[in-house]
């Protein structure tokens, strides 16, 4: 356990002493949201109709950008090769991974959610079961992501074929985040929504770790 | 298992296989496109249109079984190091990349006078063109790299977490009540269709599965030459 506190706060540290990432990633999102009223027009009703849409799409979109400096910086110096020398299992050395990164991007996403919600004529009731549901999907998008990010490292164009690997597994958050949000604004029932995202999180959380750090070892091989 | 991950005997078994399975799947997509088109009734609402279905449903079960085979493949690769597993793997994916296109642009042309669109964003759609970009994702992270055993081994781990999405395929359209319709033939029990439609598509079916089993093994035979003329020509 000390192992996975001491690995959560190293990368945490490097997040907030170079800067930026945080920062970057909130302001991608809130800029990318901002483009939907001049790219639709500013009229309330349209706005508040494909709010939670906009807002999981540009979430997803904002978690996929910070995803291949999750392991790249300590492949590159490195430090992963020393990290798989540690008597941590590999595994959960990927979770604290996957932590760190929902810390600096999930959570932040979060927490502007609702403002930028707020902007585009979000209905009120709606709000409870968005932030519910990024709270519970946000972390999927890190975890499933970290295989993504793990399996490209090293790789030509690294980047654009992290997307491509990504996205297609990122649809069943993006299909139940959108469809929890959605119902309580609507004022329907929200609950069996965030349940399967909840059954997403309860499965990647048990899986993905797995599934990456197998990537990673055959990336230090 | 560790006799066939031998590439001699390999080129050996798929040189004696080939002109068997190719026959095989001639004559049997002949047989079946010939009892699909003029011997199965029309249907009573769709009238012809129905027989799109002779090609749209036994691609659609290549689709999944095609990337099944795949993961096995790559599970098989990576615990067992046979290198012949991972030309497998790599060798099926374009093939089933091929079926899910055609299943899915099928399906698009019969959508279009049954449901009156070319597209829903039906679960069962939707979780089928998911599998292509799974395919799409497994080809272009297998050649990605410069060290191809690096390549081979990340795609074959993207395969084995791809299966994920092959029980979302097969459970989608009784989870979702949704515009495509539920399944009507059974592995076990009595299945839903007519016999006089049910035949042609099943021999269409074991045609296609010998079409897959001919591709396959041509191009793991010309990986496995291809391979041999670069070790030719840098290795000595």
């Amino acid at each position: 356990m000390s192992g996975f506190a001491a690995l959560l706060t190293r990368d945490l540290r490097l997040a907030f002493r170079q800067g930026g990432d945080v920062a970057n990633v909130v302001a991608f999102f809130a800029l990318a949201v901002i483009l939907f009223p001049f790219g639709v027009g500013p009229d309330p009703d349209l706005l508040a109709r494909i709010a939670a849409g906009v807002l999981w799409v540009t979430a997803l979109l904002a978690a996929l950008l910070s995803l291949e400096r999750l392991f790249d910086a300590d492949f590159q110096d490195g430090s992963l090769e020393a990290l798989g020398l540690m008597p941590v299992p590999l595994e959960i050395q990927v979770l604290a991974k996957c932590v760190a990164h929902w810390l600096t991007t999930g959570l932040p996403l979060t927490i502007i959610a609702p403002l930028l919600a707020l902007v585009l004529h979000f209905d009120a009731a709606g709000y409870p079961a968005l932030i519910a549901a990024l709270l519970l999907g946000t972390p999927v998008l890190s975890l499933i992501g970290a295989i993504g990010a793990a399996l490209t490292l090293g790789a030509r164009r690294a980047g654009v074929l992290l997307s491509l690997l990504v996205l297609p597994l990122y649809i069943p958050v993006l299909i139940f985040g959108v469809a929890a949000s959605e119902a309580a604004a609507l004022g329907l029932e929200s609950r069996p929504h965030l349940l399967l995202l909840a059954a997403l999180l309860a499965g990647s959380l048990a899986l993905a770790p797995w599934a990456a750090a197998a990537a990673l070892r055959q990336a230090l091989e | 298992m560790q006799r066939f991950a031998n590439p001699a005997r390999f080129m050996r078994l798929s040189a004696a296989l080939l002109p068997w399975c190719s026959v095989a799947a001639a004559m049997l997509i002949a047989i079946g496109l010939f009892g699909a088109l003029f011997i199965a009734p029309p249907d009573y609402q769709q009238g012809e249109a129905v027989k799109i279905m002779y090609v749209h449903v036994p691609c659609a079960w290549l689709a999944s079984l095609v990337y099944a085979v795949m993961a096995v493949a790559s599970a098989v690769a990576l615990i067992w190091r046979h290198p012949l597993a991972h030309i497998a793997a790599e060798s099926a994916a374009p093939i089933g990349a091929g079926f899910t296109f055609v299943c899915l642009a099928s399906g698009s042309l019969w959508g279009e006078p049954m449901w009156g669109t070319w597209w829903v964003w039906d679960a069962r759609l939707t979780s089928v063109l998911v599998l292509f970009f799974l395919y799409l994702g497994f080809i272009a992270l297998a050649n990605a790299f410069d060290d191809r055993t690096r390549g081979s081994r990340a795609a074959a781990i993207l395969a084995i977490v791809g299966v994920v999405n092959l029980p979302i395929i097969k459970f989608s359209v009784d989870w979702w009540n949704t515009l495509h319709q539920k399944d009507s033939v059974f592995l076990f029990g009595k299945s839903t269709i007519a016999p006089s439609m049910l035949w042609p598509m099943l021999v269409m079916a074991a045609g296609f599965l010998f079409l897959f089993a001919v591709l396959l093994m041509l191009r793991m035979r010309t990986a496995l030459l291809r391979a041999k003329l670069r070790a030719l020509r840098f290795g000595a």
